[in-house]
């Protein structure tokens, strides 16, 4: 544990992360801007993981385990969404959500 | 000590993740991504799991952001600039999120942690015992499982990404 910090103020920290995260996935209208909130909230709940595992208990590493095991299904979503965003540009040629109609192949 | 450097680290943290989600230029919000994903592996190494630190590093600073980047520079102009939401849905979200912030922050300093104060240094060696043990509470099947996502995950985006191609081909034969 980090000396001197409570677990309230990292639990306050990805908190904020989150909800940054969910701010821009509502907002942005662009696929890729989407991704990137994707991310944010993603390793927020990466740190909360951690966090009660390494302050809650010390013991044992099954948040770590988990931890790593959401960082691999994020890097198969990324690569998917990115495969899917580059074949969407060459049918449509753009990425906004608005114009994205079609999903059928 | 430690604790001012987390203070930095938070700071750099939730400014950078704000500057991505807001920022106009999209190259410029993904660098930004980068700065955050940074800062999180500062607070992995800070919190004494220097193995997941590791993974941060190359997996999410070093894999997905290039992908991202990547995917930024065959889809649009460098120097286009997005076009942000109505001020007023702007408004309504980020009213949404401080509430929905709130009830977060309500139950967690309402809920009474029980804090084991205990200074245990994890090594890899004990992370990868569990990863691969057969006991009861071993991790050797999801471990199996993510392997085999990610390789359906590799031959899916080949797939997708050179889907017309693939199809026409098909058509042909």
């Amino acid at each position: 544990m980090i000396f001197g910090v409570s677990i309230y103020e990292l639990l306050t920290v990805t908190s904020i992360l989150f909800f940054i995260g969910v701010y821009g996935f509502i907002t942005r209208k662009n696929l890729i801007s989407i991704l990137i909130s994707i991310e944010l909230i993603l390793n927020a709940s990466v740190i909360n993981f951690v966090v009660i595992n390494k302050y809650l208990y010390p013991d044992m590493l099954q948040g770590v385990i988990f931890s790593i095991f959401i960082i691999a299904v994020a890097a198969a979503e990324t690569a998917l969404a990115v495969s899917i965003i580059i074949n969407l540009y060459r049918q449509i040629s753009s990425v906004e959500v608005k114009d994205t109609e079609i999903m059928k192949y | 000590m430690e604790k001012y450097i987390f203070y930095i680290l938070a700071f750099i943290m939730i400014v950078f993740a704000i500057a991505s989600v807001t920022s106009r230029k999209m190259l410029r919000s993904v660098i930004y991504l980068l700065f955050t994903l940074c800062a999180i592996a500062g607070l992995y190494f800070l919190i004494d799991y220097n193995f997941l630190a590791a993974i941060q590093l190359t997996v999410y600073a070093g894999g997905i952001i290039v992908l991202i980047i990547f995917s930024v520079l065959l889809v649009h102009h460098i120097e286009m600039e997005l076009e942000i939401a109505k001020l007023s849905k702007q408004i309504l979200t980020s009213v949404a999120c401080l509430i929905g912030l709130g009830v977060f922050l309500y139950t967690i300093y309402n809920h009474n942690f029980i804090v084991i104060e205990a200074a245990k240094t994890t090594t890899v060696a004990d992370i990868g015992l569990l990863l691969l043990s057969y006991d009861a509470g071993g991790f050797i099947l999801p471990f199996e499982v993510i392997s085999i996502l990610l390789l359906a995950a590799m031959i899916g985006a080949i797939v997708i990404a050179k889907g017309n191609k693939l199809t026409n081909k098909n058509e042909t034969l």
